[in-house]
């Protein structure tokens, strides 16, 4: 029960800026994910709120009390660490009692609230073992029951996941979530995973450069990115991107490259306009792209040659040439389409994103 | 090991093997023969009919009974252990907490000060004892165990650092940052996390610092004189060797008792000092 603020919060390594003039309101009870490619500043504000990285400039607040100078063990947070950091000498049941004892907790009390982890993450059977006679799974459960023994105020996760096998990975991530409905603390997850970050994630942060690219709902990032940045790194196969020019002709605005050429729909039109006779990137996902029937408004489809077909089951990714510019489209899997085949596609036109050629901001 | 015919793990596997182990372990059955050989067989000429260099028929226990009833040998030994004990405990003592120190915390020229502690092992005892015996002699701690226990730590100290800060290196820095969240101080964290799961690395400087006081000549030959202060090592060759008459059946006697602790030392603790070298620390 905490609410985290940072603000202005920066990070100097030498003549590095790791992380760059930060704000952030994590909410009580709140799930916030940070994500962005490795190197974008995410784990170093991570710890940074853990207290293992000093603070070069800004303030960390959690309740309202300027943490910046408190030791990490004064916070009253728990963290989970992406290769676990369990003591390899001690047992389970001393591993999660560890932090207990540090804070001179009763020993029954001990007891009781590490049989409540335990019980809660399904790790009771192996209480007595160590961490090397443990599986990769049990290892990550053992850490999440270090964690929650201690009641803390805040949770850090530091890409607990990556170590997991995909299968493990996916089951985790479910348990995570339902771990977190059930203690309702506030969490603050950091992952270069893009899948974890809008599964998890009751608001995600995308990082990109020590920058905060874009805060928001996971689907509000995903319709309404804020830049090209955050609409590429969200979403996967990735937003297909292509540059075109915007042309004014007939008081109608068309965008179009070599080959390629759609009309503006009427929403985006006012915003578009000083764009007129400028380069800007469009930006459409896989799945709004669809096989053009007679329903679809003729300015929104393009003729393109498939260049692969991918199918996956549950749908089929088609690699499309459009004039010069390659796109991925994913499509029912029942349509069978042919490599070298020519196809009419269709842009759904409320999901069409235009960036600032320059700037790449969304337009 | 290797693989295919069978002559062939006997050429590349069991003799070159075979070789190593005897030229290892035969200096150490002379001195066993030769601490129990009488000493008319020990003197007898190579050319004797019955010349018998490899064992002896007629064993004794003379050597044996003259070192420990007619040397000081009992005192030696128990001074070489206090003093390699005194003197192993405050080596490993500084080189913990300056292992810890250089490998973790993140100080100015921290790299700089690990390579000189480093360079101040490279020293040659051979030169050291020159400038060392004069401040003994300020001191006025010549003649005394002090002098060796203060004076081993010269290079006990450098070795036992190096080898503990390559092994601190090697624990994951995550474990530490998990206990100084859980709530432990640095220094909480440091005893109760790091120092347990470094105790194979812990083991092997002890043993090593232990082995290398026990062994050392030059400063127990230079600092000491009267021969109730002697150590084994000083005390058997400079008693045991009169002028130009060597007492070999004693000298080996002494050799070998001496060797004991040592031994022994080595046999209890060898999992965890081959551990201890190998460096291996699983999460």
């Amino acid at each position: 029960m905490a609410q985290v603020l940072i603000r202005n919060l920066n990070k100097m390594y030498g003549d590095v800026h790791a992380v760059k003039d930060v704000n952030l309101e994590i909410r009580d009870n709140e799930f916030l994910v940070l994500v962005g490619p490795s190197g974008c500043g995410k784990t170093t504000t991570l710890r940074m709120v853990a207290g293992l990285e000093s603070i070069t400039s800004g303030q960390i607040m959690i309740d309202d009390v300027k943490v910046n100078d408190l030791p990490p063990m004064d916070r009253d947070i728990a963290m989970v660490f992406q290769n676990y950091a369990l003591y390899p000498h001690m047992s389970v049941y001393d591993n999660m009692a560890f932090g207990l004892k540090m804070r001179k907790v009763g020993r029954a009390d001990i007891a009781k609230r590490v049989q409540e982890a335990a019980d809660i993450l399904g790790i009771g059977d192996y209480l007595k073992r160590k961490p090397r006679q443990l599986s990769g799974g049990q290892r990550q459960r053992v850490a999440l029951g270090r964690a929650i023994v201690r009641h803390p105020k805040v949770f850090l996760f530091d890409e607990p996941l990556s170590n997991l096998d995909a299968k493990l990975r996916v089951q985790m991530r479910v348990e995570l979530k339902k771990l977190h409905t059930r203690l309702s603390t506030t969490a603050i997850y950091v992952t270069h995973d893009q899948v974890e970050a809008m599964t998890l994630g009751d608001r995600v942060v995308v990082m990109k450069d020590g920058l905060v690219q874009q805060v928001g709902e996971p689907l509000e990032l995903y319709h309404t990115p804020a830049n090209r940045f955050v609409a590429g790194f969200l979403g996967s196969p990735a937003m297909n991107f292509a540059a075109v020019r915007v042309h004014e002709a007939d008081g109608a605005l068309h965008a179009g490259s070599e080959g390629f050429r759609i009309d503006i729909p009427a929403e985006i039109g006012p915003r578009l306009r000083s764009y007129a006779g400028r380069d800007v990137t469009l930006g459409i996902r896989p799945e709004d792209l669809q096989l053009a029937n007679g329903s679809h408004p003729p300015g929104l489809c393009f003729e393109a040659v498939v260049e692969l077909v991918e199918r996956l089951g549950a749908e089929s990714l088609l690699d499309l040439q459009v004039g010069r510019q390659t796109m991925v489209a994913s499509v029912e899997p029942t349509v069978r389409a042919q490599r070298g085949e020519k196809l009419r596609f269709a842009m759904r036109p409320e999901r069409v994103h235009f960036f600032d050629a320059a700037s790449e901001k969304a337009i | 090991m290797i693989e295919g015919a069978k002559w062939r793990r006997w050429v590349f596997f069991y003799i070159p093997l075979g070789a190593f182990v005897f030229i290892l372990l035969f200096p150490f059955y002379w001195m066993l023969v030769t601490s129990f050989r009488p000493d008319n067989e020990l003197y007898r000429p190579w050319m004797a009919p019955n010349y018998t260099p490899f064992w002896t028929l007629h064993p004794t226990l003379d050597h044996i009974r003259f070192l420990l009833g007619e040397t000081l040998f009992s005192t030696w030994m128990l001074n070489t252990l206090i003093i390699s004990i005194v003197a192993t405990i405050i080596s490993l003592f500084c080189g913990l907490l300056a292992g810890y120190a250089l490998s973790r915390l993140n100080f100015p020229f921290a790299g700089s000060l690990g390579t000189g502690i480093f360079i101040t092992y490279l020293v040659p005892q051979t030169l050291l004892f020159i400038p060392l015996a004069d401040i003994i002699r300020n001191f006025r701690l010549g003649d005394t165990p002090w002098a060796l226990i203060l004076t081993y730590p010269t290079f006990l100290i450098p070795f036992c650092t190096w080898l503990l800060m390559g092994y601190f290196k090697a624990i994951p820095k995550e474990l530490e940052e998990c206990a100084r969240i859980d709530g432990a101080t640095r220094w909480k964290a440091m005893i109760y996390i790091i120092f347990p799961i470094a105790v194979p690395g812990i083991l092997s400087a002890g043993i090593f610092a232990f082995t290398l006081s026990w062994n050392e000549f030059i400063y127990a030959l230079v600092f000491l004189s009267s021969p109730a202060e002697k150590t084994v090592s000083v005390g058997v060759t400079s008693e045991l060797i009169r002028g130009d008459v060597f007492f070999w059946g004693a000298l080996m006697a002494g050799a070998l008792l001496g060797s004991v602790p040592v031994a022994m030392v080595y046999s209890f603790f060898v999992e965890y000092y081959v551990a201890g070298l190998t460096g291996s620390v699983k999460g």
